[in-house]
C-alpha cells in the first residue's frame, strides 16, 4: 500500500464551544501527538462528540484555537482541513458503490478518475475488501460498511483520522475484531487517530491515550493505566471501571506513602499529594475479599494488620464466571465482585470484609 | 484554496459597460437592438454610455466596479477583503435599486427628491440585461465578503444561495404586498391620504351586516368570512369521515377512495361550479327533473352562497381527507391499545383518546380550508350570483368600469389579514401541538375498530358524497360531447372541433381551434415555471434543513408566506408593483413565470424539508470532511438522493401552474393569454360547451403527466426500497442494543 501519511499533531488551546447559552466545551485544552491513538472518553452529552466535530471542521469553536499539523485551522471549514473521519452511521453515500464511495475523496480533491480508481481499489485492499468496488453498500454486512468507511477516510492520506463511535453499529461479538483491527492499521500506518466512545472498556482496549470528558470539560487525561489505577476524582473511578468510594482518613503521609485508615484498619496506599485529613478512598469491586465471618473464636486467620470488618451480603447473583455481591456494612453499601465461584456466599450470610491494596486509590475529598 | 470574485465582478463590468442598461420594448428574447443603433441609440445604450447621454446618476456605480479591483491579489482571510467585497456590493446593490426606485419614466418618483435636486428631463425605464446582470454581480460580491468576514462558517456557495433567495422572495413577495399596503392609501388625484384608506376600508360596503334584518346582502368581507366558515367546516367533517373510512373500516372500495386526493390538483378551480350549472342550474338535468316531477317552477337557488359552498365543499374535500389520512394513521394503535386493555369500549376509546389525539390535526385541517375558501376564486366567479365574495370584488374593482385601485388595494388588505391570520394560527397555536406519536420505532398494533354506529354514520355520509363527486366529474367528461346540455342533448364533437380542430393547409400542420393559441401558452409557460419552481423550492429546503444561520425562522417564514396569500391578492400586488420602472414586467410572458414561481414555491419548499429531512445529516458531513464544497455536496450526494422529490416537485409546480386562475387573471395579455383565464372568459359568454369541453381537454393531458410520473417514481422506489433492505435488516438489531447500552 503506497499511502504517504504525514500523522499531524492536534492541538486545543482553551477552546470554548457555545450553543446560545448552553456552553457545550468549557476552555478545554489538549495536545495530542503524532502517530497516537488518542481516546475521547465519557457519558452522553460531555461534549465529547462536539470535540471531534471541532477537529473535523463541522463545528465551529465559539473562542480558542485549533491547531492541526502545527497549523491554526481555527476558522477553516471542513472542506478544507486535512483530517477525515469515520461516521458513527457509516455514511456511506446508498447512490454509489463501494468504489465510488471510495474514491469520492479524492475525485473531488482534483484527481484523475482513473488514479481515484487506482487509489481507492488499494485502499479497499488495506481493510481486506479487495474485489467489492462494484458492489452497493447496501449489499455489504455491517462490518464489512465499517471498513469501506475506514478506506474512504484512510485514501485521503489524512494528517488525522477521526472515529466517531466506530463500534456502536456493530453487534457486540464482531466488536472486539474491528477494535483491533483498528488498532493494528494505525498502529502499521503511524496514523493520528482521535476515536469518540462512550465505552469504557473499549476505550482502555484501543488506546496510547485516554481523555475523559465530563460535563464539559475534561476530567483527566493520561494512559489507560494511569486511568484505572490512579483515577483523579470519584468521577473517573466509577466511569473507569466501577468503583465503591468509601470515607478514610489519612493519618500521616509523606511524598510517596500515605497511612491511611479506614474503619480500624490501616493500609499503605500512595499518598498522591495528599496530606493528613480525611479522604476518600476508590476500592475496585474484585479487590474486596469477603470471608465467611470467623467464628467467634477471636482471631483472625488473615495476616497480622488484616482485620476485617464486620458485614453481610444482602445480594448475590450468578453470572456464570463470577458473583455479583451487594454488601452492607458500616462503611455503607459495597457492590463485590469475586470470581470464585464455587463457594459462592449465600445471601444473608454475615461476612468479614478486607481489601486488597492493589485495587485502592487515594481520591481527594 | 480561493475562491475568487473576480468572475463576479466581470459581469458586472459586462452588465455595466456592454449590454443594454435598460429593459427592450420587444421583449427579453427580442434581439433587433444588435443591429438598430447599438451602442449609441440612448434606448439599447449600456450604463458607461447612458452617462453621457444626460443619466449623470448613474456614474456612481463605477466605484463599486473599481474598488475591488485593489484587493485582487489579496488572500481571502485578510480582513480587507471582506470589508472591500461587502463595501462594494451593498454600497452597488443599494445604489442600483435607490435610483431605480426614485427616478422612473416621469423623472423623480418622489416630490421630496424633485424640490432637492431639481425638475429631471430625462426618464428612464425598468431594468434591462445590463441592469440585472449588474445587480446579480453585486449581490455576490455582497455576500462573498461576507462569507470571507466569517459568516456561515466562510461558505461562500451557502452564503450566496441565502443571499439570492432572500433577494427574489424581497422582489417578488415582499415588494408587491408592500406596493399593495402603499396603494391603498393613495387617493384618486394620486396623492397619500390616510382618509382614502379609512373611506375604503369601514365601508358598509365590506362590513354591512343587513342581511340579517333584511333581504339585502351583507358585506363582502363577512360574506366571504361566513362563507369560509361553512365551507372549512364540512369539508374538515366529510374529510374526517373519508379518513376515517379509509383507515379504520373493512370498506371493500376504500383503496379507490385514495384518487379522490388527485382529484384537487389536477381541477382547475371553477370546473366543479361549471358541471353544477349543468346538473343544478335552473336549465341543469337534475333540475328539470325535479321541476317536471313535482310540478314546480325551476329555481335560480345555485346562484350565491349554496352553490358557492356547495361547489367549495366538493372541491376542497379531498384536501381536507388528504391532511387527515396522515392524522388519523399518526395516531399511535398502541394507546388505542392501551384504552382498551383498560377496559374502555370502542365508542370511549375513540371519543377519549383517538379524537384528542386528532384535535390538533383537525384544528389544521380547518384552517386549511378556511385559507382555501377564502382565496377561492374560480367558484365565486361562475357561481357567485348576488353574493359578492372579496376575491371576485377585487378583481371587479381592477377589471371592471370602477379600476379603482385603492379600492381593491384596501380589500386585497382584508382578504390579506383574514388568511394571514388563519396561517398564523396554524403556525403559531398548532406548530408545536402535533401529537403525531410517530417516533421512528416501528410502533406495531392494530387500529381500535370503530364503534357500529359511527363506522355506519361515516360510510351513510361518504359514499353518497363519493358518488355525487364521480357524478360531477362524468358531467364535465360528457358535457363536451353534448350541443347545449339540457336543452339539446344531441352527440356532438363540435366543442371540441371548435376548441380543438387541426388542419391540413399546403402539407403543414394548421392548429385551427381557437384554443390551441392559449393552450400552447399554458404548457409552455407552465413548462417554463416547473423547473425554476422545484429549483428554488430545493434550494430554500437545503438551507432550511441542513444549514444554521441567524434569521433561519424569518426566512422560512417568508419563504412560506406567499402560501396564505391569496392569488387574487397576488395579482393586483403584482400588477401595482411591476407596472412601473424599475421592474417592469407587465404583459410580458416573465410575469406570469415569477408569479407562478413565488406562489408555487411553497410546494417545493415543504416536499424538499419532507424528503431532506429523512436524508441522514452524516452524509452530507461525510462529503464535507472528505474535501467536497457545500455545492459539489448538494450536487453529487443530496440531489441523486432526492430525485424522487425533485420529480414531484416538478410535476406539482407544472400541474399547479396549468389550474391556476385567481392570479393570472390579472396577468395575461392578449399575447399571452392562459387556459384558465380563457375558459373563465367562455364562461362568461356562456359557451358552456367548449369550456367544459377544454377542461376536459387540460384534466386529461394533467392526469397523464401525473401519472406517467408517479410510474416512474414508483418503479425507482421500489427499486431503492430493495437495495436498501438488507442494510436496515442488518443494522436494526444493533442499534437497538447501542441504545440499550447507552441506557445501561
Amino acid at each position: 500500500m503506497s499511502l504517504h501519511l504525514k500523522a499531524g499533531s492536534v492541538t486545543f488551546e482553551n477552546v470554548t464551544k457555545k450553543y446560545g447559552a448552553v456552553t457545550a466545551i468549557d476552555n478545554v485544552s489538549f495536545s495530542i501527538e503524532p502517530g497516537h491513538l488518542v481516546t475521547l472518553l465519557g457519558p452522553s452529552g460531555c461534549g465529547k462528540t462536539t470535540t471531534l466535530r471541532m477537529i473535523a471542521g463541522l463545528e465551529h469553536a465559539s473562542s480558542g484555537r485549533i491547531l492541526i499539523g502545527g497549523k491554526d485551522v481555527t476558522s477553516l471549514p471542513a472542506t478544507d482541513r486535512d483530517v477525515s473521519m469515520v461516521f458513527q452511521s457509516y455514511a456511506l453515500f446508498p447512490h454509489m458503490t463501494v468504489g465510488e464511495n471510495v474514491a469520492y475523496g479524492l475525485t473531488v480533491s482534483g484527481f484523475k478518475k482513473a488514479e481515484a480508481t487506482e487509489r481507492a481499489e488499494e485502499g479497499l485492499a488495506l481493510v481486506g475488501l479487495a474485489g467489492y468496488a462494484s458492489r452497493l453498500p447496501s449489499e455489504l454486512s455491517g462490518g464489512q460498511q465499517q471498513r469501506v468507511a475506514v478506506a474512504r477516510a484512510l485514501v485521503l492520506e489524512p494528517e488525522v483520522l477521526l472515529l466517531d463511535e466506530p463500534l456502536s453499529n456493530l453487534d457486540a461479538k464482531l466488536r472486539r475484531k474491528v477494535r483491533e483491527e483498528i488498532r493494528d492499521l494505525q498502529q502499521n500506518l503511524g496514523l493520528t487517530a482521535v476515536y469518540v466512545t462512550h465505552d469504557q472498556e473499549e476505550a482502555l482496549a484501543v488506546s496510547d491515550r485516554i481523555i475523559v470528558m465530563n460535563r464539559s470539560v475534561i476530567a483527566q487525561e493520561g494512559t489507560p493505566r494511569e486511568l484505572y489505577e490512579a483515577p483523579s476524582s470519584a468521577f473517573i473511578a466509577d466511569f473507569i471501571g466501577d468503583a465503591n468510594l468509601i470515607a478514610g482518613e489519612v493519618i500521616n503521609a509523606d511524598h510517596e506513602k500515605a497511612k491511611v485508615r479506614i474503619d480500624s484498619v490501616e493500609y499503605d496506599l500512595p499518598s498522591r499529594g495528599l496530606g493528613r485529613g480525611s479522604a476518600q478512598i476508590a476500592i475496585r469491586p474484585d479487590s474486596i475479599l469477603l470471608e465467611p465471618a470467623p467464628q467467634s473464636s477471636g482471631q483472625s486467620s488473615e495476616g497480622a494488620n488484616q482485620v476485617g470488618i464486620k458485614g453481610s451480603v444482602t445480594h448475590a447473583t450468578y453470572l456464570g464466571n463470577q458473583m455479583h455481591y451487594s454488601v452492607d456494612s458500616s462503611l455503607g453499601e459495597l457492590f463485590v465482585v469475586d470470581y470464585r465461584i464455587d463457594n459462592a456466599i449465600k445471601a444473608g450470610s454475615d461476612i468479614s470484609i478486607t481489601f486488597a491494596t492493589k485495587g485502592m486509590a487515594l481520591i481527594a475529598p | 484554496m480561493r475562491t475568487s470574485f473576480f468572475p463576479w465582478l466581470v459581469l458586472g463590468w459586462i452588465g455595466f459597460a456592454i449590454l443594454p442598461w435598460y429593459a427592450l420594448e420587444d421583449g427579453f428574447w427580442a434581439f433587433e437592438w444588435l443591429i438598430d443603433g447599438y451602442p449609441f441609440d440612448s434606448d439599447y445604450a449600456p450604463a458607461l454610455l447612458q452617462i453621457f447621454q444626460g443619466k449623470e446618476w448613474l456614474l456612481p456605480l463605477i466605484f463599486p466596479l473599481l474598488f475591488p479591483l485593489w484587493i485582487i491579489r489579496k488572500i481571502k482571510s485578510d480582513p480587507k477583503y471582506a470589508s472591500t467585497l461587502i463595501i462594494s456590493g451593498g454600497f452597488g446593490l443599494a445604489y442600483l435599486l435607490g435610483q431605480g426606485f426614485s427616478i422612473g419614466i416621469g423623472g423623480w418618483e418622489f416630490s421630496t427628491l424633485e424640490s432637492m435636486f431639481g425638475i429631471l428631463e430625462t426618464r428612464q425605464f425598468g431594468m434591462g440585461y445590463g441592469a440585472l446582470l449588474a445587480a446579480g454581480s453585486f449581490l455576490i460580491l455582497l455576500t462573498t465578503g461576507l462569507a470571507a468576514a466569517g459568516n456561515l462558517r466562510g461558505d461562500v456557495f451557502v452564503t450566496s444561495a441565502i443571499g439570492i433567495v432572500v433577494a427574489l422572495v424581497a422582489t417578488f413577495v415582499f415588494l408587491p404586498v408592500g406596493k399593495i399596503l402603499v396603494s391603498a392609501f393613495v387617493n384618486e388625484e394620486g396623492f397619500y391620504a390616510l382618509s382614502t384608506f379609512t373611506n375604503n376600508f369601514f365601508t358598509k360596503k365590506i362590513w354591512g351586516l343587513e342581511c340579517l334584518s333584511s333581504s339585502v346582502s351583507c358585506g363582502v368581507g363577512l360574506n366571504s368570512f361566513f362563507l369560509a366558515i361553512l365551507t372549512a367546516t364540512s369539508t374538515t367533517l366529510l374529510g374526517l369521515g373519508f379518513a376515517l373510512v379509509a383507515t379504520r373500516t373493512d370498506f371493500r372500495w376504500k383503496k379507490s377512495l385514495r384518487v379522490l386526493t388527485i382529484l384537487p390538483i389536477i381541477t382547475p378551480p371553477f370546473v366543479i361550479g361549471l358541471a353544477l350549472i349543468l346538473l343544478l342550474g335552473r336549465s341543469g338535468t337534475i333540475t328539470q327533473f325535479v321541476a317536471d316531477l313535482l310540478n314546480i317552477e325551476a329555481g335560480r337557488w345555485l346562484y350565491g352562497l349554496p352553490g358557492i359552498w356547495l361547489a367549495q365543499t366538493l372541491s376542497f374535500t379531498p384536501i381536507a381527507f388528504l391532511v387527515l389520512i396522515g392524522v388519523v394513521e399518526g395516531v399511535s394503535p398502541s394507546m388505542e391499545e392501551a384504552s382498551q386493555t383498560l377496559g374502555a369500549s370502542r365508542w370511549h376509546t375513540f371519543k377519549q383518546v383517538s379524537l384528542p389525539l386528532m384535535r390538533p390535526g383537525i384544528a389544521n385541517a380547518f384552517l386549511i380550508g378556511f385559507i382555501e375558501s377564502m382565496a377561492d376564486f374560480g367558484n365565486p366567479m361562475v357561481l357567485g350570483g348576488n353574493y359578492d365574495v372579496l376575491s371576485t370584488e377585487i378583481f371587479f374593482a381592477i377589471v371592471g368600469a370602477q379600476n379603482d385601485q385603492s379600492m381593491a388595494a384596501a380589500l386585497a388588505i382584508i382578504l390579506l389579514m383574514f388568511t394571514l391570520s388563519a396561517f398564523f394560527t396554524q403556525r403559531v397555536w398548532l406548530g408545536n401541538k402535533s401529537y403525531t406519536t410517530v417516533a421512528g420505532k416501528a410502533d406495531s398494533g392494530i387500529h381500535a375498530g370503530m364503534n357500529p354506529l359511527l363506522r355506519r354514520v361515516c360510510l351513510c355520509v361518504t359514499i353518497p358524497w363519493a358518488l355525487f363527486t364521480i357524478v360531477i366529474y362524468g358531467t364535465v367528461l360528457f358535457g363536451g360531447f353534448v350541443v347545449n346540455w339540457g336543452r339539446d342533448n344531441s352527440f356532438t364533437l363540435r366543442h371540441y372541433a371548435d376548441g380543438f380542430g387541426v388542419g391540413w393547409n399546403d402539407g403543414s400542420l394548421v392548429w385551427e381551434g381557437a384554443a390551441w393559441d392559449s393552450f400552447w401558452t399554458t404548457i409552455t409557460i407552465s413548462a417554463i415555471a416547473a423547473p425554476l419552481t422545484a429549483a428554488l423550492g430545493l434550494l430554500t429546503a437545503y438551507l432550511l434543513v441542513r444549514q444554521k444561520f441567524s434569521g433561519k425562522n424569518i426566512f422560512e417564514f417568508g419563504t412560506m408566506l406567499s402560501f396564505a396569500i391569496p392569488g387574487t391578492v397576488i395579482g393586483v400586488s403584482y400588477i401595482l408593483a411591476f407596472n412601473v420602472p424599475p421592474f417592469e414586467l407587465t404583459g410580458t410572458a416573465a410575469i406570469l413565470v415569477l408569479c407562478f414561481m413565488f406562489r408555487n414555491m411553497p410546494v417545493g419548499v415543504r416536499g424538499g424539508i419532507a424528503a431532506m429531512s429523512q436524508l441522514d445529516k452524516s452524509l452530507d458531513e461525510a462529503s464535507l470532511t472528505l474535501g467536497a464544497n457545500s455545492f459539489t455536496t448538494l450536487r453529487k450526494v443530496i440531489l441523486p438522493l432526492l430525485r424522487p422529490a425533485i420529480v414531484a416537485a416538478l410535476v406539482y409546480s407544472f400541474v399547479r401552474a396549468i389550474t391556476s386562475v385567481s392570479a393570472v387573471i390579472f396577468l395575461v395579455s392578449a399575447d399571452h393569454n392562459m387556459a384558465t383565464s380563457y375558459i373563465i372568459g367562455l364562461v362568461e359568454n356562456g359557451e358552456y360547451g367548449i369550456a367544459i369541453a377544454y377542461s376536459s381537454v387540460l384534466i386529461f393531458v394533467m392526469l397523464t403527466a401525473i401519472l406517467l410520473v408517479q410510474k416512474v417514481i414508483g418503479e425507482r422506489k421500489l427499486r431503492r426500497a430493495d437495495r436498501l433492505a438488507p442494510q436496515s435488516k442488518n443494522s436494526k438489531p444493533s442499534t437497538n442494543s447501542a441504545a440499550m447500552e447507552k441506557q445501561a
